[in-house]
C-alpha cells in the first residue's frame, strides 16, 4: 500500500471516519435529487456565513456605550473590506429570515411535520426563534440611533409581559437605563449564548432529519439517488444563488447602514424596527391602552402555540388543512401589516422629514469622525453635540423659529404655520442678504422687516424713499457699501470675494461714513455716529457681534430701546453661551468641512 | 421479592442520588455566582432622585406652549461617571396657575414623543399615541396605557425651575419609577 493510503487506513482504524463520511454523503434520496430539497442546505450555509463574518466582526468590535458605534464606524469606513464584510453579515441575516420562512412554509404545505417528524418540527421552530433573537440583539450592537430606539421599543414590550416582565427587562437591559451593560449583555447573547443554542439545535435538527430521511415529494421523477454528488451540486448552486443575492444587496445598498450615534436626549422620529418586524410594529398600533398585552403578548403567543401544535393537529386531514390555512393566513396578515406600515410611513411627511434628518445626522457623524481631530475618548456623541451644523438647526428651530425663518423654514425643514414676525436669517449679513435689505421692494417683505415693528421705522422709510431715488452713481456707491458692510461679518464662505474686492471694501468703509449714504446718522460705525437709533455697524454680522445681539439685543450699542420683541437670550437664561455659539456658527456656515467634497 | 434482588437496586438508587448531590455541589459555586452577576442589574435603582435646575421661568412662554429642555446632571453608567452630561429631556409648560413638566419618553413603548405639528398637543412618532398639552391621552385609539409622565417641579428663588427627573416603566397603567 502507498504511504498516504496507509495513513488514511490507520486514521479510519482509530476514528471510523469513513463510515461517517459514507453516512453523510451517500444518504439515499428516494426519487433522486431535486431542487425542492435545497432549502435546508442554504440555511445551513447562510448560518455558516454568519459564523465566519460574525467572528471577524467580533474581532474588531467593542461592546461599550462609548466604543460600539465608534468601532463599527471604524470597521465600516476604515478597515479593508470592512463595509463589504459588515454588509454580508447584515444582508445574510435578512436573507436567512426569508429562507427560514420559506422552509417553514414548505414544511407546512407538504405536511412534513407529521409523524415521525414532530420533534424535528419543534427543533425547527426553536431555530426560527433563535434566529429572530439573533436579529433583535444584533440590531442594537452598532449603538446608532436606529438600533437604539428600535431596541428600546422591543425591550419595553418585554416589560409588559405579565409577572416577570419588569425584572426580565431590567436583567436584559443590564440596569434601569440603557448603557454599557446593555451592550455587554446583548453582545454576550448575540455572539455567545444564542449561537451556541443555534449550533445545538442545528445538530439535533440535521441528526433527526437524517434519521427520518427527506420528506419525499411524490410522484418520483426518477430512480433513487444519493446525496453526493447530485443533491450536493444542486445545494451548492442554490447556496451560490443565495450569496449572489446577498452580494447584490450589499453593493446595491453600499453595505449596511450606520446611523448617527445613539443619543437618549435627541428625538428620533424615524425609529422603526427591521423590515421583518414591521408587521409587529404596525400590529401594536391597533391595540389601544389596556389592550397592549393582548396585542403584544397574547395573540402572538397563541399564533405560535397553534403553529407548534401543527404536528398534533396534522394527524387528522382536517387539522392538516387548518394548519395550511393558518400558515397562509399568517403570511397574508404579515404581508398586509407590513404593507400598511410602509404605506402609512410613505404617506407621512413628518416621517419623511425625520428620515432625511436621520440620514443627514448619520452622514455628518461619519464626516466628523473622519476629521483630523478624530473621535475623542468620550465617544462620537461629543462630536455631534459640539457641531454647529448638527446643533445649529435644532437650536434655531426650538428658540428662534417662533419669529425668524431660515430659507423659509424653521431650520429643520418645517415651514412656519403663521407668517414669520422677524427676518429670514439664511446667510444673514452676506452681500445678497444686505442687497435685499437695502432693496426698496424687499425691505418690507416678510424676509426682512415685514413682520416687525421696523417695517414702518426710519430704516424702512429711508430705503423706500431715500435709496429708491438713488441715481446711478449712488447705486454704485451703495454696492460698495454693501460689500464693505458684509466684509465686517468676516463670513467664512465669502472670504474669497472679500479678499478679491479688498480695495472696493476700503472705499465702501469710507462711504458708510459719508453724509450721502446717511448710515451714521443712526448707526455707529468705527466710533462715528450722530445719534444711536439702530445697531452698531462695526463688526456687523461677525461672530462677536451676533453673540452680543443674541445675548442682549436691548444693549444700547444694538437695538437699545428700539428692540422689537427679540428676547435677551443671555440674561434671561434661555440659551447658554455654548448654544448661542453653535447657532451663530451655523448661521455663519462656520463648521468643519472635509477638504475634498 | 428476594433480599438479593432489592439490595443492588437500593445501592443503585443511593449511588445515583449521591451522584446528583455531589454533582450539584460541584457546580453550585460557579452557577450561583454566575446567577448573581447576571441578576445584579435588578438591584440597581436610584433611590432618591434629587431635583435638578433645568431652566428659568422667564424662558417659558406665558401662553402655555411647552418647551423642550435637555436635563443635565452627573450620570453613572456602570464603570463610567459623566459629570454634567445629558440624561434625558423634558417638556416644561407654564400655565397661569403652575409650571408642569413631562418626561419626553412615551409611556407606551419608550419612543421620544414630539410636539404635534399644530403645537396643540404631543404625538408619538412610533405608534401614534396622541396626548393633550397637559399630558393626558386625548385620542382613545392611542396605544399608550397612561398619559405622559409628569415630573415634580419646584420653583425656587422666584424664577428657578427645578425638576425631579425620573424615568418610568413603560407599557403599564401605573407610573412606576425605574
Amino acid at each position: 500500500m502507498e504511504a498516504p493510503a496507509k495513513l488514511l487506513q490507520w486514521l479510519d482504524d482509530r476514528t471510523g471516519y469513513r463510515r461517517l463520511l459514507r453516512l453523510a454523503l451517500y444518504e439515499s434520496i428516494p426519487g433522486g435529487a431535486r431542487w425542492r430539497y435545497v432549502w435546508g442546505s442554504t440555511l445551513t450555509f447562510a448560518i455558516g456565513v454568519q459564523f465566519i463574518t460574525g467572528f471577524v466582526l467580533w474581532a474588531a468590535y467593542s461592546p461599550n456605550a462609548a466604543g460600539a458605534w465608534e468601532s463599527v464606524y471604524y470597521i465600516q469606513t476604515q478597515m479593508w473590506g470592512g463595509w463589504v464584510l459588515r454588509g454580508i453579515h447584515h444582508y445574510t441575516a435578512q436573507v436567512t429570515i426569508v429562507l427560514l420562512a420559506l422552509h417553514l412554509l414548505q414544511v407546512v404545505v407538504d405536511g412534513a411535520y407529521r409523524a415521525p417528524r414532530e420533534v424535528n418540527f419543534w427543533f425547527g421552530l426553536g431555530l426560527l426563534f433563535v434566529v429572530l433573537g439573533l436579529s433583535l440583539t444584533g440590531y442594537l450592537l452598532p449603538w446608532d440611533q436606529k438600533g437604539y430606539w428600535a431596541t428600546k421599543v422591543a425591550t419595553s414590550i418585554a416589560a409588559i409581559s405579565p409577572v416577570i416582565g419588569p425584572a426580565l427587562q431590567q436583567a436584559l437591559v443590564g440596569g434601569a437605563e440603557y448603557g454599557h451593560h446593555t451592550l455587554t449583555r446583548f453582545f454576550a447573547l448575540h455572539a455567545g449564548l444564542l449561537p451556541a443554542v443555534l449550533v445545538g439545535l442545528i445538530v439535533a435538527h440535521i441528526y433527526l432529519f437524517r434519521r427520518h430521511g427527506v420528506t419525499v415529494k411524490e410522484p418520483f421523477r426518477g430512480p433513487d439517488g444519493k446525496f453526493w454528488p447530485d443533491q450536493v451540486l444542486r445545494d451548492a448552486i442554490a447556496c451560490l444563488a443565495v450569496m449572489a443575492v446577498v452580494m447584490g444587496l450589499v453593493f446595491w445598498r453600499s453595505g449596511a447602514h450606520l446611523g448617527a450615534p445613539a443619543d437618549p436626549t435627541e428625538p428620533y422620529a424615524a425609529a422603526r424596527p427591521e423590515w421583518y418586524f414591521m408587521f409587529l410594529f404596525q400590529w401594536l398600533k391597533y391595540f389601544p391602552s389596556g389592550m397592549e398585552v393582548l396585542g403584544a403578548i397574547i395573540v402572538p403567543t397563541v399564533v405560535v402555540g397553534l403553529v407548534a401544535a401543527m404536528p398534533i393537529l396534522g394527524q387528522w386531514k382536517r387539522g392538516e388543512h387548518a394548519s395550511r390555512a393558518l400558515a397562509f393566513g399568517v403570511v397574508a396578515a404579515i404581508g398586509l401589516l407590513t404593507w400598511q406600515a410602509y404605506a402609512q410611513d410613505g404617506a407621512d411627511p413628518d416621517f419623511r422629514l425625520a428620515r432625511e434628518q436621520a440620514e443627514a445626522a448619520a452622514h455628518r457623524a461619519t464626516v466628523l469622525a473622519e476629521s483630523p481631530d478624530g473621535i475623542p475618548a468620550a465617544g462620537a456623541l461629543a462630536l455631534l453635540r459640539t457641531d454647529p451644523l448638527t446643533q445649529g438647526p435644532r437650536i434655531f428651530a426650538e428658540n428662534c423659529a417662533s419669529c425668524h425663518t431660515f430659507q423659509g423654514h424653521d431650520g429643520l425643514g418645517t415651514p412656519p404655520t403663521e407668517d414669520p414676525s422677524a427676518s429670514d436669517l439664511h446667510r444673514f449679513a452676506s452681500r445678497e442678504w444686505l442687497e435685499g435689505l437695502l432693496d426698496p421692494d424687499r425691505i418690507a417683505t416678510l424676509e426682512y422687516f415685514g413682520g416687525t415693528e421696523h417695517r414702518r421705522g426710519r430704516m424702512a422709510r429711508y430705503v423706500q424713499r431715500g435709496i429708491a431715488l438713488f441715481d446711478e452713481e449712488s447705486q454704485l456707491q451703495l454696492a460698495s457699501v454693501v460689500k464693505a458692510l458684509s466684509a465686517e461679518a468676516e463670513l467664512p464662505y465669502q472670504s474669497d470675494q472679500d479678499d478679491a474686492d479688498a480695495a472696493e471694501i476700503v472705499e465702501g468703509r469710507r462711504l458708510i461714513q459719508t453724509e450721502a449714504m446717511r448710515c451714521t446718522e443712526c448707526h455707529e460705525f468705527q466710533g462715528i455716529v450722530e445719534e444711536r437709533r439702530g445697531p452698531s455697524l462695526t463688526g456687523y454680522g461677525s461672530r462677536a457681534w451676533m453673540l452680543r445681539m443674541v445675548t442682549d439685543p436691548t444693549h444700547p450699542e444694538l437695538y437699545g430701546d428700539n428692540n422689537d420683541r427679540m428676547p435677551s437670550f443671555g440674561p434671561e437664561g434661555i440659551l447658554t453661551q455654548e448654544q448661542m455659539g453653535l447657532v451663530i456658527d451655523w448661521l455663519r456656515e462656520d463648521w468643519y468641512r472635509p477638504d475634498s467634497p | 421479592m428476594s433480599e438479593s434482588d432489592t439490595e443492588p437496586a437500593r445501592r443503585g438508587f443511593l449511588a445515583g442520588a449521591l451522584a446528583l448531590i455531589v454533582g450539584a455541589g460541584a457546580v453550585a459555586a460557579p452557577l450561583l455566582s454566575g446567577l448573581a452577576v447576571l441578576l445584579d442589574p435588578l438591584r440597581r435603582r436610584r433611590d432618591d432622585t434629587p431635583l435638578i435646575q433645568v431652566t428659568n421661568l422667564g424662558v417659558l412662554p406665558a401662553d402655555g406652549v411647552p418647551r423642550k429642555f435637555t436635563v443635565r446632571t452627573d450620570r453613572t453608567d456602570a464603570w463610567n461617571t459623566y459629570r454634567d452630561s445629558p440624561v434625558g429631556a423634558v417638556y416644561i409648560r407654564r400655565t397661569p396657575e403652575s409650571v408642569v413638566a413631562h418626561n419626553v419618553v412615551c409611556p407606551h413603548a419608550g419612543c421620544f414623543v414630539g410636539l404635534a405639528p399644530d403645537g396643540n398637543g404631543f404625538r408619538c412618532p412610533c405608534h401614534k399615541s396622541s396626548f393633550d398639552l397637559d399630558g393626558s391621552v386625548n385620542d382613545p385609539a392611542s396605544p399608550a396605557p397612561r398619559g405622559m409622565d409628569s415630573l415634580d417641579v419646584e420653583v425656587r428663588n422666584g424664577d428657578e425651575v427645578w425638576v425631579r427627573f425620573q424615568n418610568f416603566r413603560p407599557g403599564q397603567a401605573e407610573k412606576t419609577p425605574v
